[in-house]
């Protein structure tokens, strides 16, 4: 019975006209004003609009992160911990890749967080809109409130990893400049802007196609090394040509990290190491690129968000 | 029944939607598909050029049978999904009681989760602590309120999801078979509750299978077959055309 109905309904489709030929019937004097399109947003700006909704959002994510563990929040502090002996051990102590760096924990870890929230903010922002599916389907927001959330969210977690770096800095004799502090701002600025940028765009396509997720795997995979992080700059540049060197310091995250290393790192070494050149002149140009992924990724937003109910 | 100068709540001017269906998921299968030459996709009309007009205080109940479109023309107006042709547009604040607790996190308590979906519904936050105590209050859930939500039994979980989409700030209601919850004392307050809105002259639309109490709310039905309007006028005489038609 009911096979035959839905039979009879799949012959129904064959069947329908594909084109159908729009009459406007609303006659031009009407007046439309009051009257709004459900449905059409202003995209990342509307998400100002909706604060009240994003803080709510912002605090399920982070209240519910850790639900039914003992340690809870502590295991935001134990994982960085375990991830920074690993390559300490490992990078530093057996394949002895400190040889140069002065304070090499410090400089590695305080490379390792910038990273660390870059990878967690864009894995995260990716895969927004998929986890929503339930609202995302029945309920219109501005969908860029889900990308914008996870990314308020990574930052939140990355804080108790900065506060163990600050530690271990101020017990180092830490005493940085104005200056340095303000690029710790920029280059958070940098990470999640890029971050933003980047999971709005794959995040959207990952509707439609979950190979976006594992594209995104490959990248945060590539992003630990892709950054001075585990090595200096000095190597990359006696490695490689002028133009390509000067591409790898053009990298965002390249900047990001360096910003890190001067504010945290440079200012507990003795003998000066050395820093790259015109470094805000990168930041700057970082902020640019970062600035354009998060054009082009609310441009990819909005045209895929049409469909992001029916697809899902 | 209504001044003519009065300006429509929800206008449907012409609007067709068409979903793609897409047999193929994956390479593979589109090569397998490609080589038996079978379709990889097919489109499915769920609305063919419907137009629809509710004004202000109208309680207006969409009817068909499943797959009519219904659900899609109430997305359509919620501002889910968009039309592929025509126009929609809406004066005032839309909330939809379309499958309520959508937004709900097992996690939460009760208290946390009614201020999370009444913000998801579009409610500020002085507006929520104004009738947090009416919403508890309608849901009967007492001193549950500050437990976590999984530990709720299905019909407490509904009955909070329900009392907070009905509490929602609103011009127009969208009501998608959700009065079907709860027990029977429960649901005839909800009538009740509904009864009481449109008394304040807010708009409704709603999709029910339950005639009987379709005909209670509404003054007005639209029956749709095969996403096209057949009839549209009295609720009585919507019924009887309901009645009357098939797949």
């Amino acid at each position: 019975m009911i096979g035959r109905a839905l039979r009879a309904r799949v012959t129904d489709w064959r069947a329908s006209p594909s084109t159908i030929v729009r009459v406007t019937r609303s006659t031009p004097a009407e007046d439309l004003s009051g009257f709004s399109v459900p449905g059409a947003g202003r995209g990342i700006l509307d998400v100002f609009r909706y604060r009240y909704l994003l803080r709510l959002l912002i605090r399920k994510g982070t209240q519910t992160r850790y639900h039914g563990s003992v340690l809870g929040w502590t295991w935001s502090y134990v994982k960085p911990a375990a991830q920074f002996a690993i390559f300490y051990v490992v990078l530093g102590v057996f394949l002895d890749l400190n040889r140069g760096i002065e304070g090499f924990p410090i400089y590695l870890f305080s490379g390792i967080i910038v990273i660390n929230l870059f990878n967690e903010a864009f894995g995260n922002a990716t895969k927004s809109i998929v986890n929503n599916a339930p609202l995302v389907k029945k309920i219109y927001l501005p969908r860029e409130l889900f990308p914008v959330a996870d990314v308020f969210i990574a930052f939140v977690h990355f804080l108790p990893q900065l506060a163990i770096l600050l530690v271990v800095v101020l017990l180092n004799g830490w005493a940085p400049t104005a200056v340095q502090i303000a690029g710790v701002f920029v280059a958070l600025i940098l990470v999640l802007v890029l971050a933003l940028g980047l999971g709005l765009l794959f995040g959207s396509v990952n509707v439609s196609f979950r190979d976006a997720q594992n594209v995104v795997e490959i990248i945060l995979l590539f992003s630990t090394w892709s950054a001075p992080v585990l090595y200096s700059f000095t190597l990359v540049r006696d490695k490689l040509p002028q133009w390509l060197f000067e591409l790898y310091m053009a990298n965002p995250l390249t900047s990001a990290v360096e910003l890190f290393h001067s504010a945290f790192w440079y200012p507990t070494t003795v003998t000066s190491p050395e820093r790259p050149e015109n470094l805000w002149l990168l930041a700057t140009v970082g902020m640019v690129i970062a600035a354009l992924f998060l054009l082009i990724g609310q441009l990819v937003f909005r045209k895929f968000e049409g469909r992001f109910a029916q697809d899902l | 029944m209504r001044k003519i100068s009065e300006q429509p709540r929800i206008i449907v001017d012409g609007v067709s939607k068409r979903f793609t269906l897409n047999h193929t998921q994956s390479f593979k299968e589109l090569f397998i598909a490609w080589i038996k030459r079978k379709p990889t996709r097919s489109t499915f009309q769920a609305l063919t050029d419907v137009d629809i007009r509710i004004g202000e205080g109208e309680s207006v109940a969409l009817l068909g049978l499943n797959g009519s479109g219904k659900s899609t023309t109430l997305k359509l107006i919620s501002g889910v999904l968009r039309p592929d042709q025509g126009r929609v547009l809406t004066r005032g604040r839309v909330a939809g009681l379309i499958e309520v607790g959508a937004g709900f996190h097992p996690d939460l308590t009760g208290r946390d989760n009614v201020y999370l979906n009444a913000a998801i519904l579009g409610m500020s936050k002085p507006e929520i602590d104004e009738r947090f105590d009416d919403i508890v209050a309608f849901s009967e859930i007492g001193e549950f309120i500050d437990t976590e939500v999984k530990h709720y039994s299905s019909g407490m979980f509904v009955r909070l999801a329900f009392s907070v989409a009905i509490h929602a700030e609103l011009d127009i209601l969208l009501v998608d078979e959700v009065l079907a919850v709860g027990d029977a004392p429960f649901r005839e307050k909800c009538k009740q509750k509904i009864r009481e809105l449109s008394a304040q002259r807010k708009t409704m639309l709603v999709v029910s299978h339950d005639i009987g109490m379709v005909k209670q709310l509404c003054e007005r039905g639209i029956v749709l077959r095969r996403g096209e309007i057949t009839f549209d006028g009295p609720i009585d005489e919507a019924a009887r055309q309901l009645e009357q038609s098939s797949r």
